[in-house]
């Protein structure tokens, strides 16, 4: 594993995320959750599907990345295609307010990123697409950093569970050992969503299309309840 | 103020920009109150762009946008996820994004003021988000605050003592709290305000129009006669 993995990941990254609960808060106010058992149900079924998506994703754009800079064919750099990969982040999201969150948390990434690991790719994605959504930036970030599209899958479907469950501690009282736990059984599926991830992403476009789908209709309730509900502690 | 900021009047990329103040200090003191005073009092002669760090809901951005002291557009808020303290210090990202999105949308601009969220007395604004600071205590709270010290008390550029039309009513002794804030702050200033009574918080825009006028960009507004 790459060492820059552990800064990605690491909550303490100062990239926004802090702020953003991925629909937790919301589950919480309509008592869908309360609880460790409850809390556990929603970031498994939130990691296998909003969270197996931006993985695919993430990875098929530092994969991307990785072919912009060297082709593994033909040796020659390839065309960077980030309008083409943001459509398709666009078609996978259907709520507005998660495309919103998405691209805010995408930007705010995108400009920590630069600063830390300053690279020609960064720079490209920032003038093609200032606003890029999440899993763009991070695929991007974790291969300016030196991580392969793999690791990146992982760094994505770790960012799926790990901002929700902290919300849930802090809005619940959960006991944060309990919750931690939690995280460490939920180890296994990680590394499923990884693989699937990688196996998704090893198309580069037109194969896009084929990147996974799987859709999460109460998540994507929870986020546009959450974008016009009067009082809320966190962006989304 | 001087010599000692001088490391800090350039923003880390290198571009001269407007002055951004950061106002911080315990629930209710009256850090929104003050902000209305300063856009009140120095918003005809600067350009200012203010953000808010609500707890929840956007109660001090609707607060500051209907007392009418600044165009609605250019007070923006950011939601800090249960830690007001983490949106200033640790995690700015979102505070960055909000005061550069005011800079693009009515640059340039002379001041951006950032209200922190109501927090304790170990809350402070990162120098990677603020330039100066000021931390607002009011006495209500007790005349042993200043001698607890902490970050806040101890090391912002101004420190801000409101309601002391409320002094006799809580047995606050200005005094006390004067020498104690001294005691801990060595030459930084310290400023005894009501709000209530001066709602154009004369001495801190003065203090505030003075770090403007020192402060190295290109937009310089003519210092008042
Ligand atoms: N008596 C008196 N009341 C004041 C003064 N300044 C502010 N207040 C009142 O104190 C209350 C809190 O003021 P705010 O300006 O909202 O305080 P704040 O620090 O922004 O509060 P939070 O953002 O919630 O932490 C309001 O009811 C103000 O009207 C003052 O000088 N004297
Ligand atoms: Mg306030």
């Amino acid at each position: 594993m790459h060492p820059a993995l552990l800064l990605l990941t690491d909550s303490r990254l100062p990239a926004g995320g802090h702020a953003h609960s991925g629909g937790t808060e919301q589950a919480i106010a309509s008592g869908a959750v309360h609880d460790v058992p409850t809390l556990a149900a929603f970031l498994k079924g939130r990691l296998h599907t909003a969270g197996a998506v931006t993985a695919a994703l993430t990875a098929a754009a530092c994969a991307h990345a990785a072919s912009t800079t060297t082709a593994p064919i033909t040796g020659t750099p390839g065309t960077p295609l980030w309008g083409r990969l943001d459509a398709e982040v666009d078609a996978r999201t259907a709520s507005p307010a998660q495309r919103h969150a998405s691209r805010t948390q995408g930007r705010l990434l995108l400009r920590v990123a630069r600063r830390v690991w300053p690279s020609p790719v960064l720079d490209g994605l920032a003038a093609e697409s200032p606003n890029p959504h999440h899993p763009i930036a991070l695929g991007t970030a974790a291969h300016a950093a030196g991580a392969t599209p793999e690791e990146a899958a992982m760094a994505a479907a770790y960012h799926a569970i790990s901002g929700p469950a902290t919300a849930a501690v802090r809005l619940l009282g959960l006991d944060p050992v309990a919750v931690h736990g939690l995280l460490a059984t939920l180890a296994p599926d990680l590394t499923a969503v990884t693989a699937g991830a990688c196996r998704a992403a090893v198309h580069q476009d037109p194969g896009w299309a084929a990147l996974p789908a799987c859709s999460a209709p109460a998540l994507d309730l929870l986020a546009e309840r959450h974008a016009t509900a009067e009082v809320r502690l966190f962006v989304s | 103020m001087g010599a000692n900021h001088d490391d800090h009047h350039h923003a880390p990329d290198g571009h001269d920009r407007a002055l951004r103040l950061g106002v911080g200090g315990p629930v209710g003191s009256g850090k929104t109150a003050l902000v209305a005073a300063l856009c009140r009092t120095l918003g005809r002669s600067l350009s200012l762009g203010v953000v808010t760090n609500d707890i929840y809901t956007t109660e001090d951005a609707d607060f500051l946008r209907r007392a009418g002291v600044l165009d609605q557009e250019r007070i923006l808020a950011v939601e800090t996820g249960c830690c007001p303290h983490t949106a200033i210090r640790d995690d700015i990202a979102a505070n960055l994004d909000a005061v550069e999105t005011l800079e693009h949308r009515f640059g340039p601009l002379d001041l951006v003021i950032v209200e922190s969220g109501g927090d304790n007395l170990t809350a402070t604004f990162s120098r990677g988000l603020a330039d100066r600071q000021i931390f607002v205590l009011d006495v209500s709270g007790g005349d042993k605050v200043p001698r607890k010290g902490g970050p806040g008390v101890t090391t912002a550029d101004l420190l801000v003592i409101n309601k002391t039309d409320l002094a006799s009513m809580v047995g606050a002794d200005l005094g006390v709290m004067a020498r104690d804030a001294a005691a801990v702050r060595g030459e930084r200033p310290v400023l005894f305000t009501s709000i209530r009574q001066d709602p154009t918080a004369a001495t801190v825009a003065t203090w505030v129009a003075n770090e403007v006028w020192s402060w190295p960009q290109p937009h310089h507004p003519a210092p008042a006669a």
